[in-house]
């Protein structure tokens, strides 16, 4: 891992003061994951990639949108140390969707951070969830898909703002789900976004 | 006894050091308590009192722990503690209150400007002043005037108007229990006292020694209170703030302190008559500081601000009888001269 990882990780920890809550004990296993969370904050994927034990955060990579963070040095050059997986959220093509771009960067190794509300949100309650996540899981059925809910990242650093307010934050993995035989789109997603809402009263 | 031209005397003397010592092999005896009584099954004694005493006593090893080590860096060691500490306060203390997304630019400031720079100032004011002259003003003044004119003001350039009052209110009363208060704990190593009748410098003793003295006071009085009500109390103050403290608790506590404090006036400026009054002051203002963050932490629904997010010790919950006690303690120090004559 690079220096300026290290450097951000540690960072990331200081200013959320985050504490990390493992529901079920499966913490270090290399098995290929999607982690799925709630979306408010700048901070989330490196928050939680820095949540991660050392062995896991090496496989794992961030989804972030290209259209940000592709832009400039400074930008590109985080996403990097991340190995962050940017995708194009404003040209979508049909042979090119961002769901088989995940497919295949992730190989049989790698494992990957999404935000299924698909951006920063700014209400009190979580959005609704985009399809990718139930694509990806159709796509490839092995995949643990393990719900995190991220508490008081809003508020340590919300959308529009520069300067962080570095408040206690906690970070709660649940356990994970997989797609049930012949279930619907809509069906998993609302199961997917109850799964993470549950996660906040624990 | 001790000599001006060397800083190191003067800031660890003879009855410093016993205490300091006496205080280290209380705490050691604590820990081989706690290391026999885990070893004891679990109805020999009341399981919610042992937890109380294990927290207490791993909280008064981090205390003795962080003065030493401050005493050991210097006056500005312990002011740089102290602010850390502050801050860690503040940031539990936001955490727990809600707030609205406009103060977010406030909050930083709080964070990262009032909270320096009133340690920055309780650090300089020894520079600053001289002798007859000590330099109080500029710390005593920064939070009471200037945060609390800024602060409201902040909110409103952020254009959200809604429970205005109150939430300037919230932050207003975190910046002054948190940080304003607790500064006038490493405050009194810049403390003066000066006889402006006779001309003369009436104290030289160990300031390091008289702020250990005080911390040492601020947990007996919670020490003893505890005891008291648990031994003798019936009469619960507020039930529904806090069901443990009783009135025989402070009476017995406050009364307790008191004579320590004489007992121990040796390291003080203070006679013993002098010292038993600030050891009754001290406890006193503990208790208040434990009443007021109790009616906080039941308003907002959490037992202690430790169990707020899980993992993390609750900084406030163990210095909220320090930060009410601190400023009484240095005011009523600094007018000695005037109350005793």
């Amino acid at each position: 891992m690079r220096l300026t990882a290290h450097i951000l990780s540690l960072v990331a920890k200081l200013l959320s003061g985050a504490s990390v809550r493992w529901v079920d004990e499966f913490k270090i296993d290399t098995c290929q994951r999607v982690y799925f969370a709630n979306h408010t904050s700048h901070l989330d994927a490196l928050v939680l990639w820095s949540s991660l034990p050392k062995q896991l955060r090496a496989l794992t990579r961030p989804v972030a949108a290209k259209d940000y963070w592709n832009k400039g040095v400074i930008r590109r050059h985080i996403a990097d140390t991340f190995n962050a997986l940017l995708i194009d959220r404003t040209n979508i093509k049909v042979h090119r969707s961002p769901v088989e771009t995940m497919i295949r960067a992730i190989g049989h190794e790698h494992s990957l951070i999404v935000f299924p509300e698909g951006g920063r949100n700014t209400e009190p309650e979580m959005g609704p969830f985009k399809s990718g996540l139930f694509y990806l899981a159709k796509k490839k059925p092995e995949l643990e898909l393990i719900p995190v809910y991220m508490d008081n990242l809003n508020r340590v650093l919300p959308k529009g703002e520069f300067l962080p307010v570095p408040l206690l934050s906690c970070i709660t993995i649940g356990a994970p789900m997989w797609l049930e035989e012949g279930e619907k789109k809509m069906d998993f997603l609302a199961r997917a976004r109850d799964s993470v809402q549950r996660l906040k009263d624990l | 006894m001790a000599d001006a031209t060397v800083p190191l005397t003067r800031f660890f003397d003879t009855p410093t050091k016993l205490l300091l010592g006496i205080v280290f092999g209380l705490l050691v005896i604590a820990l081989l308590v706690i290391y026999a009584l885990r070893r004891q099954p679990e109805s020999f004694v009341n399981p919610a009192v042992r937890r109380t005493f294990e927290l207490r006593v791993r909280a008064w090893c981090m205390m003795f722990a962080i003065l030493v080590a401050g005493f050991t860096l210097g006056s500005s060691g312990t002011v740089v503690l102290f602010g850390l500490v502050s801050f860690w306060a503040l940031r539990e203390y936001i955490t727990m209150t809600p707030t609205r997304p406009a103060d977010h630019k406030t909050l930083f400031w709080a964070l990262f400007f009032f909270t320096p720079a009133q340690y920055l100032l309780v650090g300089w004011g020894e520079q600053w002043g001289t002798d007859n002259a000590p330099f109080y003003g500029s710390f005593s003044v920064l939070i009471p005037v200037y945060a609390s004119l800024l602060i409201p003001t902040s909110i409103a350039i952020s254009g959200d108007e809604k429970r205005f009052l109150e939430r300037t209110a919230k932050i207003q009363v975190g910046l002054l229990i948190c940080v304003y208060s607790l500064s006038y704990a490493p405050a009194i190593l810049n403390l003066q006292l000066y006889d402006y009748q006779d001309d003369q410098i009436l104290w030289q003793g160990s300031k390091a020694g008289l702020l250990f003295y005080f911390v040492l006071l601020v947990q007996l009085g919670d020490i003893f209170q505890y005891s008291w009500g648990k031994l003798v109390g019936r009469r619960v103050i507020a039930p529904k703030i806090n069901s443990s403290r009783t009135w025989e608790g402070l009476i017995g506590g406050v009364a307790t302190t008191a004579m320590i404090a004489a007992a121990l006036f040796s390291v003080t400026p203070f006679g013993p008559l002098e010292a038993a009054c600030m050891g009754a002051v001290v406890a006193i203002m503990g208790f208040a500081g434990g009443m007021t963050m109790s009616a906080i932490k039941r308003d907002r629904g959490v037992k202690d601000y430790g169990t707020l997010v899980q993992g993390h010790a609750g900084v406030l919950d163990r210095i909220d009888s320090l930060c009410f006690a601190a400023p009484v303690f240095f005011h009523f120090a600094i007018h000695r001269p005037f109350l005793w004559g």
